[in-house]
């Protein structure tokens, strides 16, 4: 299941630090996913884009993840020569992975 | 006065925000106070790069604009105005705005500005320093406040305490009642990026719809004497208020949601109930908060050279392998001809830019329309109009059918972080 069919998602920046917060629509596949966006499977999806250390802080009661990753904005705003320099972008990079939904 | 509801709005949630939200938030919102929130790490480089080619200037390049709209609909209302446009240059920010109330004849509206979150002079790098700004709080809008400012211009003010003063000020909260202020600092954290709270940076055609996203209105917080609060938005305006955007603001540039530091407090938005109370009325409560940080963050910016960038587009069959080619004869010839040995960035507009660098890449055999970019960062301006050579002397001298040249160079300040005792960063208020 991709994640954009059940989840919504957030991505903002401070430095050369993204974080993505990532909302389960429904209570039911709250488990599921966090289950499996965990920092491994991050760092595994994404080794050239996040290289510092990934955290994945959970907000239970909202259903919520927010992943917060180290050294992922290639120097930081006004260092990056992405186009998207802030990782803006990022909540639909992790909108596009998939999990498994029983 | 204190039992009944304090109602803040946002004006701007960064440097570039629209204006007509904020003059029909005070127009139609009975606002006691509404601020604006233009200072970023990026915006705040960018004027200190200003400044220092032209003393007078280094804060924000709309405030004028801005004031000449919302001083005269602020002192009919009797809303306050609060704002850290003054960025790089506070002092001059509140000159231009006192010009601008005089000019309109409010000569009445008092025009306070605060100094101190210039630290330049307290930190020490190697060299290439343009500026350094510790994150200042609540703490420094107060003795404005209490002696009755109409507007308020500061520099880096940490962006919840913007809101955080004006309820500190109203309901009479101490300083170091830190539920209270993990409180009103969720408020501020929650409006400080006005429509982002409101079905901004949000629609998702097809998953998520915002009504009207054209005319999105500015956000309301409610806030009552203990500190929990109604995020609203006026009838009549588009966007949403719904728990969908009020959750993605909560975490909005968060880490640890046990502690989010600003300069007022240590506070938990970890355990944030968020109900619906009615079309566009979404209910807060339950924030926390801990004993504030010793340290005070500070942004230092850097000179940063140039950031030089060229594009060039190519379409029909094969357009996305002539333009990966162009990519490539652009990166030879800065490393032969030119002698560059730095990194030179190449995209592959529509195919592979934003997310190329997170492996998630188009098909380079199906892209019709692919516009090459071309970007890197050099201290040599020589070297920064090198690229541009290179990238357009492709018309000629490249693949097939490449058109639409457009290339600039920007000068560049880096951002670096440092942490300052908060007893070496004194503030005070001037009046003009």
């Amino acid at each position: 299941m991709p994640l954009r069919e059940i989840a919504h998602a957030r991505a903002g920046d401070k430095g050369d630090r993204s974080n993505i917060s990532l909302w389960v629509e429904d209570p039911r596949h709250y488990h599921a996913v966090k289950a499996q966006i965990t920092p491994e499977r991050l760092k595994s999806e994404f080794p050239r884009l996040m290289l510092g250390e990934i955290a994945v802080h959970a907000l239970d009661h909202l259903c919520g993840l927010n992943i917060v990753a180290d050294r992922a904005l290639e120097g930081g705003v006004n260092a990056s020569l992405n186009l998207d320099s802030h990782g803006k972008s990022f909540s639909f990079l992790v909108l596009g992975l998939t999990v498994e939904i029983d | 006065m204190r039992d009944r509801l304090y109602r803040i709005g946002t004006g701007a949630g960064f440097s570039a925000d629209r204006l007509d939200p904020a003059a029909d938030l005070v127009e139609r919102g009975r606002l006691d106070a509404i601020v604006f929130e233009c200072v970023g790490e990026r915006t705040l480089a960018f004027a200190h790069r200003d400044r220092r080619r032209d003393p007078a200037l280094g804060f924000n390049p709309w405030l004028e604009r801005r004031m000449k709209v919302m001083l005269p609909l602020c002192a009919r209302h009797g809303t306050k105005l609060i704002t850290n446009m003054g960025a790089a240059n506070p002092r001059a920010a509140a000159a231009k705005t006192r010009a601008v109330a005089d000019a309109l004849g409010l000569s009445k509206l008092r025009v306070a500005w605060i100094e101190g979150d210039d630290v330049t002079d307290r930190i020490e790098m190697s060299g290439g320093m343009v500026g350094a700004n510790a994150y200042i709080g609540a703490d420094a809008l107060m003795p404005a406040l209490a002696e009755g400012a109409d507007v308020i211009v500061a520099g880096r003010v940490a962006d919840p305490s913007l809101f955080l003063a004006p309820l500190m000020m109203h309901f009479g909260w101490r300083a170091d009642d830190w539920p209270l202020l993990g409180r009103g600092t969720l408020v501020g954290h929650l409006m400080e990026c006005a429509a982002q709270i409101t079905g901004g940076y949000f629609a998702d055609p097809g998953r998520k719809d915002v009504p009207d996203l054209a005319h999105v209105g500015f956000p309301i917080a409610e806030v009552s004497a203990d500190g929990d609060a109604t995020i609203t938005k006026l009838d009549r305006t588009g966007g949403e208020v719904s728990v969908r955007t009020v959750k993605e603001q909560l975490l909005y540039e968060v880490h640890d949601p046990t502690a989010y530091l600003t300069p007022d407090v240590t506070a938990d938005f970890s355990k944030v109930s968020i109900a619906a109370t009615g079309a566009d009325r979404v209910r807060l409560a339950g924030a926390g908060g801990r004993k504030r940080p010793d340290n005070l963050k500070v942004t230092v910016a850097m000179d940063g050279g140039y950031l030089a960038e060229a594009e060039v587009s190519y379409a029909g069959p094969g357009a996305g392998r002539r333009a990966e080619l162009a990519g490539a004869v652009v990166k030879q010839r800065m490393a032969g001809v030119q002698g560059f040995n730095d990194a030179v960035r190449i995209d592959l507009i529509g195919v592979a830019s934003l997310l190329a660098t997170a492996d998630r890449r188009g098909d380079v055999d199906l892209a019709t329309d692919a516009r090459l970019r071309c970007a890197l960062r050099t201290g040599d301006r020589a070297m920064a109009e090198a690229l541009l050579w290179e990238v357009e002397s492709l018309l000629t001298c490249g693949p097939a059918g490449g058109g639409g040249y457009r290339g600039r160079i920007d000068p560049s300040v880096t951002t670096e972080t440092r942490f300052l005792d908060r007893g070496l960063v004194p503030t005070r208020v001037h009046w003009l």
